[in-house]
């Protein structure tokens, strides 16, 4: 068992620093922070001093030294706008994301999995076509219009609820909305079909055959069965908890880190990009180790030697 | 008379790298195999999963280079896998396997399936390539109207009829069929049995045989080798083996045969489990599902040996044709 | 009186049919193979009968279990037959245990169902039947995974779930298909043995002549979704009288003949959405007439014992299967 978690963890470091070495350079081929920081009209010699202060001049392979022995010493650098940690920076902004994500995740797979399931279990009725039909709908609409017709239609005609900012738990509710009709739609639509796959497996027909009421069957058998694919799906939606909000925290100014990333590229702010980035791949490397610990728990094929054999 | 194919010492072997936590480890698919195949002779070969039936046919068509040993086809040594050599001589040699519909390109024509062999080996074009479809298409017993459907709109038989007819356009002389008429109902499967024996009277060609029903093989095959754990253990003509099976797996594989009429009375039921390449037992592999063994078989690898007209592999035989010498 | 009673039973898909009334009856402790090609029906028939069929079939007729009728009765109903009263067993045995429970859970949940065991209790009773199917230190094996066993292993823990409802009934659904040669020995074996200890009936659908014939006491020949022809083993082997059941047994390689030429039934299974108007194997049989083509023989009893359904029967059956023997 050691070994084999050795092997993940070495792979999702691997991972890591693949991400974040094409972040680092793309980031430094992509514009001159002193230009943008300083702007346009900066004298000479401040634009000088500030690449000497950075390290700008460096070739970039010692930039990326450097950036390495930084990163090996858990440094991951100050914002070059203010000079505060860009850790800190980030995680200041973790809270407010994940008060958009997390319910958000909650409600795609409390609404998404039982519909898709409900659907798979009363195939070609009207319930069923009703859960195609809105989750065709859900996931087709990209999120910027969503944003956009919920602002129009709830803030803007109705008046019941505000079109952005953070100052209370109603100023949650239509950013949180626009992320999960999405989801839910894409959740909907796999757990329909991964229940109809499973539900069409000689062993249901075992089951069923056992005399097993049918409630037992779906309960017992294919549900468990069905979970593996399912959740593939909800891992990444994990793994996107923190960046998969940028757009929505843009529509609605909420101060998370999808604007933050936003306001840092444009300045070139590269440590903070950098500890953005860092943040999203691990998130996601985790999401995906909690996949595979997942598919072991559900499924005893894929678990590494089998026991007893 | 020289032989059209010859194998010798054909061993294949695999790597298994199935566990997280295990060593990866080898497997033996098929270990030390020699087989001859004469020109216009069809050799059976039978056996289990796992026996290596199927891994021995692909080495004989030299479509899998072997771990050691060697195929020699017209007494040549078989080109390495892809070369030019190789590719040319994809003509005169041909696979038939278990299921047509996977075998068979779905968007294309039947005439277009057929015609595929006579493009790739330029064998030939224009009017003549029309010609040589249609007597193919009616050689395997095809109308000629089916020449422009797809495979969907057939049947199974009549899909492995054009599998037939395609690998016989290049106009081989070496046919492996692993597993034929495995996947068609007994009324088709006789239809499709006919039809090889025809074409292969006919033309004369040869022929490895690779089936688990010994029925099929018992009306097709001249020769026939039985084979355990990716060894040969008896090798006779097929009148002989199943009239009179010497090694105690040919007997029970022969009896294992459900005949009309004659109820479940003295079948030799085997004990234990098919046999696992992964877990070879020590010396005779069969030992610990065999009904004479002893533990002189259980120490010593019996070699393939001649006993009145016929190679077996059984320590017992030997031992018994000492005595009775 | 028989233990199940099938009347004039229909399926069909989409509106295509594929059962053209079936009428079947199996006594108590009777053992009757159900014969024929692919698409025949003979599958259908049981999983019609036990209502295991999809949502989209259409099912008609009649299926009375001593005397209770299962076609259209209340699904809790039908649930209560199945495995306590019929038991069945099906073609692929790897894929037909739930892959992410253990063996021994998923033989305890028939165990709790129909004899209300738990616990202790119902564990000890799953590791007996596993001895009584044959796995080997059943004891230690009873927590693996159904993909730790191999396929003949699988069937064996099927038929020990089948066995969990003590059925009177077990039907087995191309039991040994999908297994190697000396392991549908094996099986056969098995099942003619447990018959012969528990006194169930055995349902043995098969396109296995041989197999029918080793386990069965008597069978039904099924083509294109009827029963054309039925008897006891005996009779059905010695003296097949409708053409296609002879040709069935024409078209199968002897293992004891040489390298005769082998006679094959002409033509294919017809498409269940153009059956011809008269005998579905019309098409196909060497005595055809007119009649043949434009009326559908009826199943009927013969004098010489047996049911037909044909109008040119084989008049003198043995004769011609002994000269081919000679």
């Amino acid at each position: 068992m050691p070994r084999f978690l050795l092997t993940k963890f070495a792979r999702a470091m691997l991972t890591i620093l693949l991400v974040m070495s094409f972040a680092f350079i793309v980031l430094r081929l992509s514009g001159d922070p002193a230009q943008v920081l300083l702007g346009p009209d900066a004298p000479q010699d401040a634009v000088d001093a500030f690449r000497a202060r950075w390290g700008l001049n460096d070739p970039l392979w010692q930039q990326y030294l450097a950036y390495l022995r930084q990163l090996a010493a858990f440094d991951f650098g100050v914002s070059m706008r203010d000079h505060s940690p860009a850790l800190q920076l980030v995680m200041d902004r973790v809270p407010a994301t994940l008060a958009l994500t997390v319910p958000a995740l909650m409600l795609k797979i409390c609404i998404g999995i039982p519909a898709g399931v409900y659907a798979a279990l009363h195939r070609e009725s009207v319930a069923d076509r009703g859960v195609i039909m809105l989750s065709i709908f859900g996931f087709t609409i990209p999120s910027f219009v969503l944003g956009l017709v919920l602002v129009l239609v709830f803030a803007v005609k109705l008046d019941w609820l505000p079109a952005g900012g953070q100052d209370g738990w109603h100023y949650a509710i239509l950013p949180i909305a626009t992320m999960s009709i999405g989801g839910i739609g894409i959740l909907a639509r796999f757990s329909r079909s991964a229940m109809i796959e499973v539900l069409g497996q000689p062993y249901i027909r075992t089951a069923m055959a056992k005399g097993l009421p049918w409630r037992d069957v779906v309960w017992k058998h294919a549900l468990p069965n069905a979970a593996v694919p399912i959740v593939t799906l909800v891992g990444f939606m994990v793994g996107a908890l923190i960046a998969g909000a940028v757009v929505v925290e843009s529509i609605f100014s909420w101060p998370g880190i999808g604007r933050l990333i936003v306001v840092s590229v444009a300045n070139r702010d590269l440590a903070v990009v950098q500890c953005i980035l860092l943040v999203i791949a691990a998130s996601m490397v985790m999401a995906n180790l909690l996949v595979d610990f997942a598919y072991g728990a559900l499924d005893p094929r894929l678990r590494g030697a089998a026991p007893g054999r | 008379m020289n032989a059209i194919l010859q194998a010798t010492g054909l061993v294949q072997q695999y790597t298994t790298a199935k566990s997280l936590f295990g060593k990866p480890g080898t497997v033996r698919a098929v270990d030390g195999v020699d087989l001859t195949v004469n020109p216009g002779e069809v050799v059976g070969i039978v056996g289990e999963s796992g026996s290596g039936k199927s891994t021995l046919g692909r080495m004989l068509l030299g479509l899998e280079a072997p771990f050691s040993g060697r195929v020699s086809y017209l007494g040549r040594p078989m080109p390495a896998p892809r070369s030019a050599e190789w590719r040319r001589l994809r003509a005169q040699m041909q696979l038939i396997f278990q299921d047509p519909l996977a075998a068979l390109d779905r968007r294309l024509t039947v005439a277009a399936q057929i015609a595929e062999p006579l493009d790739i080996h330029r064998i030939a074009s224009g009017a003549e390539r029309q010609e040589r479809v249609a007597a193919l298409i009616h050689r395997v017993g095809l109308r000629p109207d089916q020449a422009r459907r797809y495979p969907h709109e057939l049947s199974g038989g009549q899909r492995q009829r054009v599998v037939i007819a395609r690998a016989l356009a290049s106009q081989p002389r070496f046919l492996v069929c692993d597993e034929p008429v495995s996947a068609l109902d007994v009324s088709i499967q006789a239809q499709v049995v006919n039809l090889l024996r025809d074409l292969q009277e006919r033309e004369g060609l040869s022929m490895v045989f690779i089936s688990h029903d010994l029925k099929v093989v018992r009306n097709i095959c001249d020769r026939v080798a039985v084979m355990y754990l990716g060894r040969i253990v008896e090798e006779a003509p097929s009148d002989r083996i199943f009239a009179d099976p010497r090694h105690p797996y040919t007997q029970a594989l022969v009896s294992s045969v459900p005949k009309a009429g004659a109820g479940l009375r003295g079948r030799i039921i085997l004990q234990g489990e098919p046999p696992n390449p992964a877990a070879r037992p020590a010396g005779c592999a069969f030992h610990p599902r065999c009904r004479i063994a002893d533990a002189a078989c259980a120490a010593k690898v019996p070699a393939l040996e001649r006993h009145d007209g016929r190679l077996a592999a059984c320590l017992k035989l030997q031992s018994n044709q000492r005595t009775a010498a | 009186m028989s233990f199940v009673l099938i009347r004039d039973l229909k399926v069909a898909f989409d509106g295509v049919q594929v059962l053209h009334g079936i009428d079947l009856e199996i006594a108590p402790g009777e053992a009757v193979g159900l014969v024929g090609e692919s698409g025949c029906g003979k599958s259908v028939t049981w999983l019609a009968a036990l209502g295991l069929l999809p949502g989209k079939a259409q099912v008609r007729g009649s299926v009375m279990i001593e005397g209770r009728e299962l076609i259209g009765a209340p699904r809790a109903q039908v649930e209560a037959v199945r495995g306590a009263r019929i038991a069945m067993i099906f073609q692929d045995p790897s894929s037909s245990l739930n892959p992410v429970h253990r063996v021994g859970r998923q033989i305890c949940e028939s165990l709790r169902l129909h004899r209300g065991l738990r616990g202790a209790a119902a564990r000890s009773q799953a590791i007996a039947l596993m001895d009584m199917v044959g796995i080997p230190s059943a004891a230690t094996r009873i927590d693996l995974y159904p993909h730790e066993f191999s396929g003949g292993q699988c069937q064996r823990l099927l038929i020990a779930m089948a066995l969990a409802g003590k059925p009177d009934l077990l039907v087995a659904d191309e039991p040994t298909t999908a297994l190697d040669a000396t392991i549908q020995a094996q099986i056969l074996d098995l099942l003619s043995n447990l018959r012969r200890q528990t006194g169930m009936a055995m349902v043995f659908i098969s396109h296995d002549l041989g197999a029918v014939s080793a386990v069965c006491d008597r069978a039904a020949v099924m083509y294109a979704g009827r029963i054309v022809e039925q008897n006891d083993i005996g009779r059905l082997f010695d003296a097949p009288r409708h053409p296609y059941t002879r040709g069935l047994f024409d078209a199968i390689p002897d293992l004891d003949a040489g390298r005769a030429r082998l006679h094959p039934v002409p033509g294919t299974v017809p498409d269940p959405r153009k059956l011809p108007r008269g005998c579905a194997f019309s098409a196909r049989c060497a005595a055809a007439s007119g009649l043949c083509q434009d009326h559908q023989p009826e199943l009927r009893p013969q004098r010489q014992g047996g049911l037909l359904a044909c109008f040119h029967p084989a008049q003198e059956p043995a004769a011609r299967r002994q000269e081919m023997l000679a």
